[in-house]
C-alpha cells in the first residue's frame, strides 16, 4: 500500500514503537522485574550476573506478553472505561490481531529462552503463570466472580517463585512467602483503585466487589485482607527471608497500612466524596510503596547475607 | 498540498523499524552472551564427557 492511499486519520493513528511497547504494560512489568530479582537473588545459589540478567528480562517479556494478550482479550471493556480508553487498542493506534500475534509470539520467545538459559522448571513456571492470567483471570475469572481480584492476584505473584527457581532449579517453600506477600497485598490494592475509579467497573459490567456487594462491603473487605497481609508480612520476618531490617520495615509499613485500611473502613460515601477520595488514593499509593518497601527488605537481608550478615544467624 | 521530504508518519515509522533493529541487535548480543558464559563456565561439560564415552565404545567394536 503507497503512502498515497493512507487517509489523514490512518496517519494519526499509526502507531510508534512506543504503542506497541506500551501493549506491554511497562509499569506492572516494573513490579514482574522486581519481586523476580528479589527472589533470584535471595535464592541460596550463586547465579552468573548475565544469566540473572537475561532471567529476569525473559521474566519480564514473559509478563509484558500476558499484558499484551490481556489487551487483546479486553479490548471492549477496556473502550469503556476512563482508566483503559488510552490504551494502544481502544485508542485505535494498534490493531487487536497485531496485540494477539504480539503477545502470542512473545510468550513463546519468553518462556522458551527462559527454559535455554536458566532451566526447564523455570520455564515451565512463566509458560503456566502466562497462563493463568491470559485464561483463567482475564477470560475466565474477571468477567464472572467479584472474588477475580483475589484469585487473579496469583498471577502476579508468581514471579518471586519463578526468579528463585531460575537460580535453584528447584521448588523451596521460601519464594512461596514471597508469593503469599503479593497475593494477600492484591485485593486491597485493587479495591482501594475500584473505590476511587468509581463509575468504571460499573460501565464495563466488570463484577468488582464494589458493583456485586457494594462499596460499604469493599471497605470492610479491605480492613480484613489488609489484617491478614498484616499478620502474614509480620510472621514471614522470623523465616529465614526476614531478619532485623526486614522486621523493622514490615512493622513501620504494616502499622502503616493498617491505619489507611481503618481510615477506609470507617468512612462512608458522603465523607469520601467530600475530599475526592483521598483517603483511598493515598492507600492506593502507599500499597506500592508497601510492597516496594518489603522486597527491597528481603533483598538487603539476602544481599547482607552473603557476607556472614543479615538474617537472625 | 506541498510536496514535503518527510511526513510524521515516516518519523513514526523510522523510530518502529529502529526500534525493531535495536531489539533484534540486542537478542543477538543476549544470545551470544548466554551462549559464551555457558561453555566458559562448564554448562556443557557433562554432556561432552558422556558423549565420549560412547564416541570410544563404537570405535572398539
Amino acid at each position: 500500500m503507497s503512502d498515497i492511499s493512507y487517509s489523514d486519520a490512518a496517519r494519526e493513528n499509526e502507531a510508534s514503537f512506543g504503542d506497541f511497547f506500551a501493549l506491554l504494560k511497562p509499569r506492572v512489568m516494573s513490579l514482574v522485574v522486581f519481586t523476580a530479582m528479589v527472589g533470584l537473588l535471595a535464592a541460596p545459589v550463586a547465579v552468573n550476573p548475565f544469566i540473572g540478567f537475561c532471567a529476569i528480562l525473559f521474566i519480564a517479556v514473559g509478563g509484558g506478553a500476558s499484558g499484551a494478550l490481556n489487551m487483546w482479550w479486553d479490548s471492549d471493556i477496556d473502550r469503556i472505561m476512563k482508566r483503559t480508553k488510552g490504551r494502544p487498542i481502544p485508542s485505535g493506534k494498534v490493531d487487536r490481531e497485531d496485540a494477539l500475534a504480539i503477545g502470542l509470539a512473545l510468550s513463546g520467545f519468553a518462556v522458551v529462552m527462559l527454559a535455554l538459559a536458566t532451566n526447564i522448571l523455570a520455564g515451565a513456571w512463566l509458560a503456566f503463570t502466562i497462563f493463568f492470567y491470559v485464561v483463567i483471570y482475564s477470560m475466565w475469572l474477571k468477567r464472572s466472580t467479584p472474588q477475580n481480584i483475589v484469585i487473579g492476584g496469583a498471577a502476579g505473584a508468581f514471579p518471586p517463585v519463578i526468579g528463585w527457581v531460575a537460580a535453584t532449579g528447584s521448588m523451596a517453600w521460601e519464594p512461596w512467602l514471597m508469593f503469599a506477600l503479593v497475593f494477600m497485598w492484591t485485593p486491597p490494592h485493587f479495591w482501594a483503585l475500584a473505590l476511587f475509579m468509581r463509575s468504571d467497573y460499573d460501565d464495563a459490567g466488570v463484577p468488582m466487589l464494589t458493583v456485586t456487594h457494594g462499596r460499604r462491603a469493599t471497605r470492610r473487605h479491605i480492613l480484613a485482607y489488609t489484617a491478614l497481609l498484616a499478620v502474614l508480612a509480620i510472621g514471614a520476618g522470623f523465616t529465614s527471608i526476614g531478619g532485623p531490617i526486614y522486621m523493622a520495615v514490615a512493622v513501620v509499613m504494616n502499622a502503616l497500612f493498617l491505619l489507611g485500611a481503618i481510615r477506609i473502613a470507617r468512612r462512608d460515601e458522603d465523607m469520601a466524596e467530600a475530599d475526592n477520595f483521598a483517603v483511598e488514593r493515598r492507600f492506593f499509593r502507599l500499597s506500592l510503596l508497601y510492597l516496594f518497601a518489603h522486597f527491597g527488605a528481603i533483598l538487603i537481608e539476602a544481599l547482607l547475607s552473603r557476607y556472614g550478615l543479615g538474617g537472625w544467624a | 498540498m506541498s510536496l514535503r521530504v518527510t511526513h510524521d508518519l515516516h518519523d513514526r515509522r523510522k523510530g518502529r523499524n529502529v526500534g525493531v533493529a535495536l531489539v533484534l541487535a540486542g537478542f543477538i548480543v543476549i544470545v551470544f552472551g548466554l551462549t559464551v558464559v555457558k561453555v566458559t563456565s562448564g554448562d556443557f561439560d557433562a554432556a561432552i564427557q558422556s558423549a565420549q564415552p560412547g564416541q570410544q565404545n563404537g570405535g572398539d567394536q
